[in-house]
Protein backbone atom coordinates (compact mmCIF):
# COMPACT_ATOMS: atom_id res chain seq x y z
CA UNK A 1 0.00 0.00 0.00
CA UNK A 2 1.43 3.16 -1.14
CA UNK A 3 2.49 5.20 2.02
CA UNK A 4 -0.36 8.41 3.38
CA UNK A 5 -0.18 10.49 6.48
CA UNK A 6 -2.80 10.44 9.15
CA UNK A 7 -4.70 13.39 11.17
CA UNK A 8 -7.59 13.04 13.66
CA UNK A 9 -8.68 17.03 13.65
CA UNK A 10 -10.41 18.37 16.46
CA UNK A 11 -13.47 19.93 14.72
CA UNK A 12 -15.17 20.55 11.57
CA UNK A 13 -13.01 23.46 10.81
CA UNK A 14 -9.99 22.04 10.94
CA UNK A 15 -10.79 18.91 8.99
CA UNK A 16 -12.29 21.25 6.10
CA UNK A 17 -9.44 23.14 6.28
CA UNK A 18 -6.85 20.17 6.33
CA UNK A 19 -8.55 18.35 3.42
CA UNK A 20 -9.27 22.04 1.39
CA UNK A 21 -5.13 22.65 1.93
CA UNK A 22 -4.03 19.38 0.91
CA UNK A 23 -4.63 18.18 -2.25
CA UNK A 24 -4.16 14.49 -1.92
CA UNK A 25 -6.00 14.49 1.33
CA UNK A 26 -9.23 12.12 1.81
CA UNK A 27 -12.09 11.69 4.43
CA UNK A 28 -11.70 8.88 6.16
CA UNK A 29 -15.15 7.62 7.93
CA UNK A 30 -15.04 4.24 9.33
CA UNK A 31 -12.40 2.94 6.68
CA UNK A 32 -13.87 0.01 5.47
CA UNK A 33 -14.49 1.15 1.84
CA UNK A 34 -11.27 3.69 1.56
CA UNK A 35 -8.34 1.59 3.25
CA UNK A 36 -9.35 -1.60 1.31
CA UNK A 37 -9.50 0.55 -2.56
CA UNK A 38 -6.17 2.20 -0.69
CA UNK A 39 -4.81 -1.23 0.48
CA UNK A 40 -5.39 -2.46 -3.36
CA UNK A 41 -3.88 0.29 -5.29
CA UNK A 42 -7.54 1.69 -6.95
CA UNK A 43 -7.50 4.97 -4.70
CA UNK A 44 -4.46 7.02 -3.41
CA UNK A 45 -4.27 9.51 -0.52
CA UNK A 46 -1.67 11.44 0.72
CA UNK A 47 -3.64 12.04 3.52
CA UNK A 48 -6.69 10.63 5.40
CA UNK A 49 -8.12 13.05 7.91
CA UNK A 50 -10.04 10.97 10.23
CA UNK A 51 -13.56 12.42 10.78
CA UNK A 52 -15.17 9.77 12.47
CA UNK A 53 -14.55 11.13 15.59
CA UNK A 54 -15.41 14.42 15.27
CA UNK A 55 -18.72 15.35 17.05
CA UNK A 56 -21.08 14.34 13.73
CA UNK A 57 -22.23 11.24 15.58
CA UNK A 58 -25.46 12.75 16.94
CA UNK A 59 -29.38 11.84 15.73
CA UNK A 60 -31.83 14.36 16.39
CA UNK A 61 -35.20 14.67 16.34
CA UNK A 62 -36.26 17.65 13.99
CA UNK A 63 -39.05 20.23 14.79
CA UNK A 64 -41.22 19.09 11.32
CA UNK A 65 -41.10 15.32 12.87
CA UNK A 66 -38.41 14.37 10.86
CA UNK A 67 -34.75 13.19 11.89
CA UNK A 68 -31.39 14.72 11.55
CA UNK A 69 -28.61 11.93 11.37
CA UNK A 70 -24.91 13.42 11.71
CA UNK A 71 -22.73 11.64 9.03
CA UNK A 72 -20.41 10.05 11.66
CA UNK A 73 -23.06 7.86 12.88
CA UNK A 74 -22.21 4.28 12.67
CA UNK A 75 -24.58 2.57 10.33
CA UNK A 76 -25.47 -0.18 12.62
CA UNK A 77 -26.45 2.69 15.30
CA UNK A 78 -28.76 4.19 12.99
CA UNK A 79 -30.91 1.23 12.23
CA UNK A 80 -30.77 0.14 15.85
CA UNK A 81 -31.84 3.46 16.95
CA UNK A 82 -35.48 3.54 18.42
CA UNK A 83 -37.01 6.11 16.52
CA UNK A 84 -36.29 4.54 13.21
CA UNK A 85 -37.10 1.23 13.72
CA UNK A 86 -40.43 3.06 14.66
CA UNK A 87 -40.97 5.76 12.08
CA UNK A 88 -38.58 4.65 9.13
CA UNK A 89 -38.50 1.15 9.27
CA UNK A 90 -37.46 1.02 5.60
CA UNK A 91 -34.16 2.74 6.55
CA UNK A 92 -33.65 0.43 9.11
CA UNK A 93 -33.97 -2.50 6.70
CA UNK A 94 -32.15 -1.20 4.23
CA UNK A 95 -29.02 -1.10 6.90
CA UNK A 96 -29.56 -4.22 8.42
CA UNK A 97 -29.63 -5.63 5.08
CA UNK A 98 -26.13 -4.03 4.14
CA UNK A 99 -22.79 -5.89 4.81
CA UNK A 100 -22.03 -7.52 7.91
CA UNK A 101 -22.26 -6.42 11.59
CA UNK A 102 -18.61 -5.46 12.22
CA UNK A 103 -19.13 -3.33 8.73
CA UNK A 104 -21.50 -1.88 10.02
CA UNK A 105 -20.51 -1.22 13.29
CA UNK A 106 -17.88 0.87 11.64
CA UNK A 107 -19.18 2.29 8.61
CA UNK A 108 -20.63 5.90 8.87
CA UNK A 109 -23.39 7.53 7.21
CA UNK A 110 -21.20 9.46 5.06
CA UNK A 111 -18.90 7.05 4.36
CA UNK A 112 -21.85 4.78 2.85
CA UNK A 113 -23.01 7.31 0.31
CA UNK A 114 -19.66 7.81 -1.38
CA UNK A 115 -18.72 4.31 -1.34
CA UNK A 116 -17.65 3.25 -4.65
CA UNK A 117 -18.70 0.33 -7.21
CA UNK A 118 -18.13 -3.52 -6.53
CA UNK A 119 -17.76 -4.14 -10.60
CA UNK A 120 -15.13 -6.15 -10.51
CA UNK A 121 -13.36 -4.79 -12.95
CA UNK A 122 -12.96 -1.19 -10.90
CA UNK A 123 -11.01 -3.12 -8.67
CA UNK A 124 -8.60 -5.07 -11.04
CA UNK A 125 -5.80 -3.09 -11.67
CA UNK A 126 -5.10 -5.01 -15.23
CA UNK A 127 -8.36 -4.62 -16.32
CA UNK A 128 -9.72 -1.26 -18.37
CA UNK A 129 -11.93 0.80 -16.16
CA UNK A 130 -13.52 4.42 -16.71
CA UNK A 131 -14.40 4.80 -13.57
CA UNK A 132 -10.97 4.17 -12.43
CA UNK A 133 -8.88 5.89 -15.12
CA UNK A 134 -10.76 8.09 -17.38
CA UNK A 135 -10.88 7.48 -20.70
CA UNK A 136 -9.45 3.77 -20.21
CA UNK A 137 -12.35 2.05 -21.23
CA UNK A 138 -14.48 -0.87 -19.91
CA UNK A 139 -13.73 -4.28 -19.68
CA UNK A 140 -17.29 -5.35 -18.14
CA UNK A 141 -18.66 -4.35 -22.12
CA UNK A 142 -17.56 -7.30 -23.42
CA UNK A 143 -16.87 -8.98 -19.48
CA UNK A 144 -18.61 -10.55 -16.65
CA UNK A 145 -21.96 -8.23 -17.14
CA UNK A 146 -24.21 -10.08 -14.78
CA UNK A 147 -23.61 -7.66 -11.87
CA UNK A 148 -24.14 -4.55 -14.31
CA UNK A 149 -26.61 -1.85 -14.17
CA UNK A 150 -29.56 -1.89 -16.47
CA UNK A 151 -30.60 2.40 -15.50
CA UNK A 152 -28.93 4.92 -16.09
CA UNK A 153 -26.09 3.27 -18.13
CA UNK A 154 -23.90 4.78 -20.87
CA UNK A 155 -21.77 3.69 -23.49
CA UNK A 156 -18.28 4.35 -20.87
CA UNK A 157 -20.07 2.82 -17.74
CA UNK A 158 -22.88 0.90 -16.54
CA UNK A 159 -21.61 -0.21 -12.58
CA UNK A 160 -24.08 -0.60 -10.39
CA UNK A 161 -24.07 1.63 -7.14
CA UNK A 162 -23.74 -0.83 -4.11
CA UNK A 163 -25.43 0.92 -0.74
CA UNK A 164 -28.66 0.14 0.51
CA UNK A 165 -28.67 2.90 2.63
CA UNK A 166 -28.98 5.60 -0.49
CA UNK A 167 -32.07 3.43 -1.47
CA UNK A 168 -33.64 4.04 1.22
CA UNK A 169 -32.74 7.53 1.39
CA UNK A 170 -33.91 8.62 -2.03
CA UNK A 171 -37.06 6.65 -1.60
CA UNK A 172 -37.43 9.03 1.78
CA UNK A 173 -37.10 12.17 -0.01
CA UNK A 174 -33.35 12.69 2.31
CA UNK A 175 -31.35 15.68 1.72
CA UNK A 176 -27.96 15.57 2.04
CA UNK A 177 -26.14 18.44 3.90
CA UNK A 178 -22.35 18.66 2.54
CA UNK A 179 -20.00 21.71 4.20
CA UNK A 180 -16.59 23.07 3.22
CA UNK A 181 -14.93 26.12 3.72
CA UNK A 182 -16.88 27.97 1.56
CA UNK A 183 -20.28 27.49 3.47
CA UNK A 184 -22.97 24.89 3.95
CA UNK A 185 -25.36 23.26 1.38
CA UNK A 186 -27.87 21.19 1.28
CA UNK A 187 -28.53 18.66 -2.03
CA UNK A 188 -31.49 16.30 -2.44
CA UNK A 189 -30.47 12.18 -1.74
CA UNK A 190 -32.05 11.81 -5.23
CA UNK A 191 -29.76 14.67 -6.67
CA UNK A 192 -26.37 13.21 -4.72
CA UNK A 193 -25.20 10.56 -7.49
CA UNK A 194 -24.67 11.45 -10.64
CA UNK A 195 -25.24 8.95 -13.68
CA UNK A 196 -21.88 8.00 -15.15
CA UNK A 197 -22.19 9.92 -19.00
CA UNK A 198 -19.05 10.83 -19.97
CA UNK A 199 -17.39 10.79 -16.71
CA UNK A 200 -18.10 7.69 -14.75
CA UNK A 201 -15.08 8.60 -12.07
CA UNK A 202 -17.12 11.65 -11.04
CA UNK A 203 -20.03 9.76 -8.69
CA UNK A 204 -21.84 12.51 -6.77
CA UNK A 205 -22.25 16.25 -6.99
CA UNK A 206 -20.07 16.85 -3.91
CA UNK A 207 -16.58 18.37 -4.54
CA UNK A 208 -13.57 16.45 -3.30
CA UNK A 209 -13.44 19.18 -0.33
CA UNK A 210 -17.13 19.01 0.83
CA UNK A 211 -17.87 17.08 4.15
CA UNK A 212 -21.04 15.21 4.35
CA UNK A 213 -21.89 16.52 7.65
CA UNK A 214 -25.54 15.43 7.98
CA UNK A 215 -28.48 13.61 6.50
CA UNK A 216 -31.32 15.02 7.02
CA UNK A 217 -34.77 12.84 6.51
CA UNK A 218 -38.37 14.66 6.43
CA UNK A 219 -41.20 13.42 8.53
CA UNK A 220 -41.85 9.98 7.37
CA UNK A 221 -44.60 9.72 5.00
CA UNK A 222 -47.70 8.13 5.59
CA UNK A 223 -48.41 4.72 5.36
CA UNK A 224 -46.07 1.31 5.95
CA UNK A 225 -42.57 0.69 4.76
CA UNK A 226 -40.04 -2.00 3.79
CA UNK A 227 -36.68 -2.99 2.10
CA UNK A 228 -36.38 -5.93 0.14
CA UNK A 229 -33.31 -7.22 -0.95
CA UNK A 230 -32.60 -9.85 -3.17
CA UNK A 231 -29.07 -11.16 -3.64
CA UNK A 232 -26.97 -14.78 -4.48
CA UNK A 233 -26.62 -15.93 -0.75
CA UNK A 234 -28.87 -15.00 1.86
CA UNK A 235 -26.80 -12.46 3.85
CA UNK A 236 -23.63 -10.83 3.60
CA UNK A 237 -23.82 -10.16 -0.05
CA UNK A 238 -24.59 -6.85 -2.19
CA UNK A 239 -27.53 -6.80 -3.73
CA UNK A 240 -28.27 -8.11 -7.55
CA UNK A 241 -32.10 -6.30 -7.30
CA UNK A 242 -33.49 -4.45 -3.98
CA UNK A 243 -36.68 -2.16 -3.46
CA UNK A 244 -37.58 0.13 -0.98
CA UNK A 245 -40.77 0.91 -0.35
CA UNK A 246 -43.16 2.87 1.74
CA UNK A 247 -47.20 2.47 0.65
CA UNK A 248 -50.38 3.99 2.06
CA UNK A 249 -53.62 3.15 0.78
CA UNK A 250 -56.45 4.59 1.77
CA UNK A 251 -60.36 3.62 0.71
CA UNK A 252 -58.77 0.60 -1.73
CA UNK A 253 -56.86 3.42 -4.07
CA UNK A 254 -53.11 3.80 -3.41
CA UNK A 255 -52.99 7.71 -1.86
CA UNK A 256 -49.06 8.08 -2.07
CA UNK A 257 -46.02 5.41 -3.12
CA UNK A 258 -42.28 5.71 -2.82
CA UNK A 259 -40.16 3.23 -4.43
CA UNK A 260 -36.62 2.88 -4.64
CA UNK A 261 -34.73 0.76 -6.39
CA UNK A 262 -31.26 -0.86 -5.64
CA UNK A 263 -28.62 -3.43 -7.72
CA UNK A 264 -30.27 -1.79 -10.95
CA UNK A 265 -29.16 1.54 -11.57
CA UNK A 266 -25.89 3.22 -11.68
CA UNK A 267 -27.07 5.67 -8.97
CA UNK A 268 -29.31 4.95 -6.50
CA UNK A 269 -32.97 4.63 -7.95
CA UNK A 270 -35.96 6.94 -7.40
CA UNK A 271 -38.77 5.24 -9.57
CA UNK A 272 -41.27 8.41 -10.21
CA UNK A 273 -42.73 6.69 -13.12
CA UNK A 274 -43.87 3.66 -11.41
CA UNK A 275 -44.87 5.65 -8.27
CA UNK A 276 -46.72 8.01 -10.53
CA UNK A 277 -48.72 5.07 -12.49
CA UNK A 278 -49.85 3.32 -9.25
CA UNK A 279 -50.98 6.37 -7.67
CA UNK A 280 -54.50 6.73 -7.13
CA UNK A 281 -55.65 3.50 -7.97
CA UNK A 282 -56.52 0.43 -6.55
CA UNK A 283 -53.38 -1.80 -5.78
CA UNK A 284 -52.99 -4.94 -7.58
CA UNK A 285 -50.21 -7.47 -8.69
CA UNK A 286 -50.70 -6.45 -12.48
CA UNK A 287 -50.40 -2.64 -11.73
CA UNK A 288 -47.43 -3.07 -9.85
CA UNK A 289 -46.30 -5.21 -12.77
CA UNK A 290 -47.00 -2.33 -15.10
CA UNK A 291 -45.41 0.66 -13.24
CA UNK A 292 -42.66 -1.52 -13.22
CA UNK A 293 -42.11 -2.38 -16.77
CA UNK A 294 -42.33 2.03 -17.03
CA UNK A 295 -39.66 2.45 -14.84
CA UNK A 296 -37.76 0.12 -17.08
CA UNK A 297 -38.99 0.64 -20.28
CA UNK A 298 -35.42 2.26 -20.40
CA UNK A 299 -33.47 -0.34 -19.47
CA UNK A 300 -30.53 -1.52 -21.29
CA UNK A 301 -29.43 -4.53 -20.84
CA UNK A 302 -26.52 -7.65 -21.68
CA UNK A 303 -27.40 -11.40 -21.97
CA UNK A 304 -26.11 -12.05 -18.25
CA UNK A 305 -27.94 -9.31 -16.82
CA UNK A 306 -31.23 -8.78 -18.17
CA UNK A 307 -32.66 -10.93 -15.54
CA UNK A 308 -32.73 -7.87 -13.18
CA UNK A 309 -36.10 -6.54 -15.14
CA UNK A 310 -38.18 -9.27 -14.30
CA UNK A 311 -36.38 -10.03 -10.88
CA UNK A 312 -37.09 -6.12 -10.15
CA UNK A 313 -40.97 -6.63 -11.21
CA UNK A 314 -40.97 -9.98 -8.92
CA UNK A 315 -39.59 -8.15 -6.39
CA UNK A 316 -41.40 -4.88 -6.27
CA UNK A 317 -44.80 -6.93 -6.47
CA UNK A 318 -43.75 -8.74 -3.66
CA UNK A 319 -42.86 -6.20 -1.29
CA UNK A 320 -46.16 -4.51 -1.88
CA UNK A 321 -48.07 -7.01 -2.06
CA UNK A 322 -47.04 -7.49 2.04
CA UNK A 323 -47.32 -3.54 2.45
CA UNK A 324 -50.74 -3.51 1.36
CA UNK A 325 -52.20 -6.85 3.64
CA UNK A 326 -52.51 -4.93 6.67
CA UNK A 327 -53.32 -8.43 8.22
CA UNK A 328 -50.31 -10.20 7.36
CA UNK A 329 -48.19 -11.01 10.78
CA UNK A 330 -45.24 -10.95 9.14
CA UNK A 331 -45.44 -7.69 6.99
CA UNK A 332 -42.76 -5.29 7.48
CA UNK A 333 -40.44 -8.39 8.05
CA UNK A 334 -37.90 -9.89 5.24
CA UNK A 335 -38.88 -13.68 4.60
CA UNK B 1 6.73 11.72 -4.58
CA UNK B 2 7.37 13.19 -1.31
CA UNK B 3 9.03 11.13 1.00
CA UNK B 4 6.43 8.96 3.02
CA UNK B 5 5.36 9.93 6.47
CA UNK B 6 7.52 8.48 9.29
CA UNK B 7 6.44 5.96 11.80
CA UNK B 8 5.31 7.48 14.42
CA UNK B 9 4.80 6.33 18.40
CA UNK B 10 0.85 5.02 18.75
CA UNK B 11 -0.54 4.20 22.15
CA UNK B 12 -3.57 1.05 22.32
CA UNK B 13 -4.80 -0.29 25.21
CA UNK B 14 -5.09 -3.92 24.13
CA UNK B 15 -6.30 -6.57 26.64
CA UNK B 16 -6.42 -4.06 29.80
CA UNK B 17 -2.19 -3.07 28.94
CA UNK B 18 -1.29 0.23 27.00
CA UNK B 19 1.18 -0.42 24.74
CA UNK B 20 2.90 2.07 22.75
CA UNK B 21 4.62 1.13 19.19
CA UNK B 22 5.95 2.21 16.24
CA UNK B 23 3.73 2.43 13.19
CA UNK B 24 3.20 3.75 9.81
CA UNK B 25 -0.13 5.51 9.12
CA UNK B 26 -1.09 2.61 6.75
CA UNK B 27 -0.55 0.22 9.70
CA UNK B 28 -3.34 -1.65 10.18
CA UNK B 29 -5.08 -2.76 13.29
CA UNK B 30 -4.52 -5.97 12.25
CA UNK B 31 -0.98 -5.62 11.33
CA UNK B 32 -0.53 -4.24 14.42
CA UNK B 33 -2.10 -6.28 16.95
CA UNK B 34 0.20 -9.55 15.01
CA UNK B 35 3.42 -8.00 14.19
CA UNK B 36 4.27 -5.83 16.68
CA UNK B 37 2.46 -6.50 19.64
CA UNK B 38 2.76 -10.15 18.78
CA UNK B 39 -0.84 -11.09 19.32
CA UNK B 40 -0.83 -13.69 16.87
CA UNK B 41 -4.87 -15.45 18.02
CA UNK B 42 -6.31 -12.20 15.72
CA UNK B 43 -5.96 -13.82 12.27
CA UNK B 44 -5.61 -12.65 8.82
CA UNK B 45 -8.08 -14.40 6.76
CA UNK B 46 -9.24 -11.96 3.21
CA UNK B 47 -7.25 -8.57 4.25
CA UNK B 48 -10.55 -7.14 2.60
CA UNK B 49 -13.36 -7.39 4.98
CA UNK B 50 -14.74 -10.29 3.69
CA UNK B 51 -14.36 -13.15 5.65
CA UNK B 52 -14.40 -11.69 9.64
CA UNK B 53 -11.58 -14.06 10.99
CA UNK B 54 -9.51 -10.36 11.96
CA UNK B 55 -12.38 -9.72 14.13
CA UNK B 56 -11.84 -7.90 17.44
CA UNK B 57 -13.44 -5.76 20.14
CA UNK B 58 -12.98 -1.96 20.15
CA UNK B 59 -14.16 -0.16 22.34
CA UNK B 60 -16.99 -3.29 23.18
CA UNK B 61 -17.93 -3.12 19.46
CA UNK B 62 -16.64 -5.97 17.12
CA UNK B 63 -15.03 -4.39 14.22
CA UNK B 64 -12.35 -5.84 11.76
CA UNK B 65 -8.85 -5.16 12.14
CA UNK B 66 -7.98 -5.61 8.63
CA UNK B 67 -9.72 -2.74 7.68
CA UNK B 68 -9.19 -0.22 10.83
CA UNK B 69 -5.67 1.43 10.51
CA UNK B 70 -4.32 1.64 14.03
CA UNK B 71 -4.23 5.11 14.27
CA UNK B 72 -8.12 5.06 14.02
CA UNK B 73 -7.70 2.30 17.59
CA UNK B 74 -5.46 5.36 19.43
CA UNK B 75 -6.74 5.91 22.73
CA UNK B 76 -9.80 3.05 22.23
CA UNK B 77 -9.64 0.03 24.14
CA UNK B 78 -8.98 -2.90 21.80
CA UNK B 79 -9.54 -6.89 23.31
CA UNK B 80 -8.21 -9.90 21.37
CA UNK B 81 -8.88 -13.22 21.64
CA UNK B 82 -5.91 -13.51 24.06
CA UNK B 83 -7.97 -10.85 26.49
CA UNK B 84 -10.92 -13.41 26.07
CA UNK B 85 -9.74 -16.24 27.11
CA UNK B 86 -8.59 -19.15 27.68
CA UNK B 87 -11.72 -20.03 29.19
CA UNK B 88 -14.73 -18.00 28.72
CA UNK B 89 -18.08 -19.51 28.69
CA UNK B 90 -18.62 -19.17 25.17
CA UNK B 91 -14.76 -20.90 23.94
CA UNK B 92 -15.66 -23.65 26.30
CA UNK B 93 -19.12 -24.07 23.90
CA UNK B 94 -17.92 -24.18 21.36
CA UNK B 95 -14.88 -26.46 22.04
CA UNK B 96 -18.33 -28.87 23.49
CA UNK B 97 -20.65 -28.49 20.37
CA UNK B 98 -17.64 -29.16 17.77
CA UNK B 99 -18.04 -25.36 16.67
CA UNK B 100 -14.65 -25.72 14.91
CA UNK B 101 -12.59 -28.06 12.84
CA UNK B 102 -9.17 -26.06 11.48
CA UNK B 103 -9.90 -23.24 13.83
CA UNK B 104 -8.88 -20.57 11.92
CA UNK B 105 -11.93 -18.77 12.00
CA UNK B 106 -12.34 -19.35 15.78
CA UNK B 107 -11.19 -16.11 17.77
CA UNK B 108 -12.95 -14.02 14.97
CA UNK B 109 -16.40 -15.87 15.22
CA UNK B 110 -15.50 -15.65 19.25
CA UNK B 111 -15.09 -11.79 19.27
CA UNK B 112 -17.68 -11.23 16.94
CA UNK B 113 -20.52 -13.53 18.71
CA UNK B 114 -19.51 -11.77 22.09
CA UNK B 115 -19.77 -8.40 20.80
CA UNK B 116 -23.18 -9.89 18.59
CA UNK B 117 -24.14 -10.95 22.25
CA UNK B 118 -23.73 -7.01 23.55
CA UNK B 119 -25.75 -6.18 20.33
CA UNK B 120 -28.40 -8.12 21.06
CA UNK B 121 -28.76 -7.44 24.71
CA UNK B 122 -29.09 -3.68 24.07
CA UNK B 123 -32.03 -4.82 21.95
CA UNK B 124 -30.87 -4.34 18.62
CA UNK B 125 -32.60 -5.74 15.85
CA UNK B 126 -31.14 -7.74 13.07
CA UNK B 127 -32.85 -7.88 9.27
CA UNK B 128 -34.72 -11.45 10.00
CA UNK B 129 -36.37 -9.86 13.31
CA UNK B 130 -39.98 -9.76 12.20
CA UNK B 131 -40.68 -6.33 14.60
CA UNK B 132 -38.50 -4.28 14.27
CA UNK B 133 -40.30 -1.99 16.64
CA UNK B 134 -40.06 -5.10 19.73
CA UNK B 135 -37.81 -4.22 22.62
CA UNK B 136 -36.17 -7.22 23.13
CA UNK B 137 -36.01 -9.83 20.46
CA UNK B 138 -35.08 -13.52 20.88
CA UNK B 139 -32.20 -14.97 19.88
CA UNK B 140 -33.44 -17.77 17.45
CA UNK B 141 -30.93 -19.53 15.37
CA UNK B 142 -32.32 -17.63 12.77
CA UNK B 143 -31.19 -14.53 14.29
CA UNK B 144 -27.56 -16.26 15.36
CA UNK B 145 -27.36 -16.81 11.48
CA UNK B 146 -28.30 -13.90 10.06
CA UNK B 147 -25.95 -11.97 12.47
CA UNK B 148 -23.26 -13.72 12.79
CA UNK B 149 -23.00 -13.71 8.74
CA UNK B 150 -19.82 -12.07 8.91
CA UNK B 151 -18.08 -14.86 9.99
CA UNK B 152 -17.15 -17.18 7.37
CA UNK B 153 -16.11 -20.69 8.01
CA UNK B 154 -14.52 -22.72 5.33
CA UNK B 155 -14.67 -26.19 7.64
CA UNK B 156 -18.92 -25.37 7.76
CA UNK B 157 -18.73 -25.63 11.55
CA UNK B 158 -21.45 -23.23 11.65
CA UNK B 159 -23.86 -25.76 12.82
CA UNK B 160 -21.72 -26.08 16.37
CA UNK B 161 -20.83 -22.83 16.28
CA UNK B 162 -24.86 -21.42 16.17
CA UNK B 163 -25.72 -24.06 19.10
CA UNK B 164 -22.54 -22.99 21.10
CA UNK B 165 -23.62 -19.14 20.96
CA UNK B 166 -27.11 -19.95 21.53
CA UNK B 167 -26.56 -22.19 24.86
CA UNK B 168 -24.03 -19.06 26.08
CA UNK B 169 -26.72 -16.64 25.20
CA UNK B 170 -29.61 -18.76 27.01
CA UNK B 171 -27.62 -18.90 30.16
CA UNK B 172 -26.19 -15.57 30.25
CA UNK B 173 -22.85 -16.04 30.93
CA UNK B 174 -21.28 -14.21 28.26
CA UNK B 175 -20.72 -11.09 29.49
C1 LIG C 1 -17.33 -7.31 2.46
C2 LIG C 1 -18.17 -6.07 2.34
C3 LIG C 1 -19.53 -6.20 2.12
C4 LIG C 1 -20.33 -5.06 2.02
N1 LIG C 1 -21.67 -5.20 1.76
C5 LIG C 1 -22.45 -4.10 1.63
C6 LIG C 1 -23.84 -4.20 1.34
O1 LIG C 1 -24.38 -5.30 1.21
N2 LIG C 1 -24.56 -3.05 1.21
C7 LIG C 1 -23.99 -1.83 1.36
O2 LIG C 1 -24.69 -0.83 1.23
N3 LIG C 1 -22.67 -1.70 1.62
C8 LIG C 1 -21.91 -2.80 1.76
N4 LIG C 1 -20.57 -2.66 2.00
C9 LIG C 1 -19.97 -1.33 1.93
C10 LIG C 1 -20.02 -0.57 3.21
O3 LIG C 1 -21.36 -0.23 3.50
C11 LIG C 1 -19.19 0.67 3.01
O4 LIG C 1 -17.84 0.28 2.91
C12 LIG C 1 -19.33 1.66 4.14
O5 LIG C 1 -20.66 2.10 4.27
C13 LIG C 1 -18.41 2.85 3.94
O6 LIG C 1 -18.46 3.67 5.09
P1 LIG C 1 -17.12 4.09 5.85
O7 LIG C 1 -17.49 5.04 6.91
O8 LIG C 1 -16.36 2.89 6.27
O9 LIG C 1 -16.38 4.84 4.66
P2 LIG C 1 -14.83 5.02 4.35
O10 LIG C 1 -14.28 3.76 3.81
O11 LIG C 1 -14.15 5.65 5.49
O12 LIG C 1 -14.93 6.10 3.19
C14 LIG C 1 -15.58 5.81 1.96
C15 LIG C 1 -15.54 7.07 1.09
O13 LIG C 1 -16.31 8.10 1.70
C16 LIG C 1 -15.52 9.26 1.91
N5 LIG C 1 -16.04 9.82 3.16
C17 LIG C 1 -16.14 9.21 4.37
N6 LIG C 1 -16.80 9.99 5.23
C18 LIG C 1 -17.12 11.13 4.56
C19 LIG C 1 -17.82 12.33 4.91
N7 LIG C 1 -18.35 12.51 6.13
N8 LIG C 1 -17.95 13.29 3.97
C20 LIG C 1 -17.42 13.13 2.73
N9 LIG C 1 -16.77 12.01 2.35
C21 LIG C 1 -16.63 11.03 3.25
C22 LIG C 1 -14.10 8.78 1.95
O14 LIG C 1 -13.21 9.80 1.56
C23 LIG C 1 -14.14 7.65 0.93
O15 LIG C 1 -14.07 8.17 -0.37
C24 LIG C 1 -19.75 -3.79 2.15
C25 LIG C 1 -18.39 -3.66 2.41
C26 LIG C 1 -17.60 -4.78 2.51
C27 LIG C 1 -16.14 -4.62 2.77
S1 LIG D 1 -9.09 -10.63 7.30
FE1 LIG D 1 -10.40 -9.01 7.87
S2 LIG D 1 -12.30 -9.66 7.12
FE2 LIG D 1 -10.97 -11.18 6.31
S1 LIG E 1 -12.93 -24.01 11.71
FE1 LIG E 1 -11.79 -23.97 9.88
S2 LIG E 1 -12.40 -22.08 9.06
FE2 LIG E 1 -13.77 -22.31 10.65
Amino acid sequence: MRPFDYARPADVDEALSLVGDTPGARFLGGGTNLVDLLRRGVETADLLVDVSRLPLDEIEEAADGGLRVGAGVRNSDLAHHPLVRRRYPVLSRALLSGASGQLRAMATVGGNLHQRTRCPYFTDLDAPCNKRDRGAGCAARHGASRGLAVLGTSERCAATHPSDLAVALVALDARIELASRDGVREVSADGFHVLPGETPDIETVARRDELVTAVVLPSPPPGRGDYRKVRDRASYAFALVSVAAVLDVVDGDVASVRLGLGGVGTVPWRAHRAEAHLTGSPLSDERVAEAVALELADARTTPDNAFKVELARRTAVATLRRLATPSDSTAGAIA
Amino acid sequence: MPAPPPARPVTLTVNGRRTTASLEPRTSLLDALREQAGLTGTKKGCDQGACGACTVLVDGRRVLGCLTLAMQAEGCHVVTIEGVGPHHPLQDAVVHHDGLQCGFCTPGQVCSALGMLAEHRAGAPSLVTEDLAADAVPLTSAEIRERMSGNLCRCGAHNGLVAAVREVAESGSAR
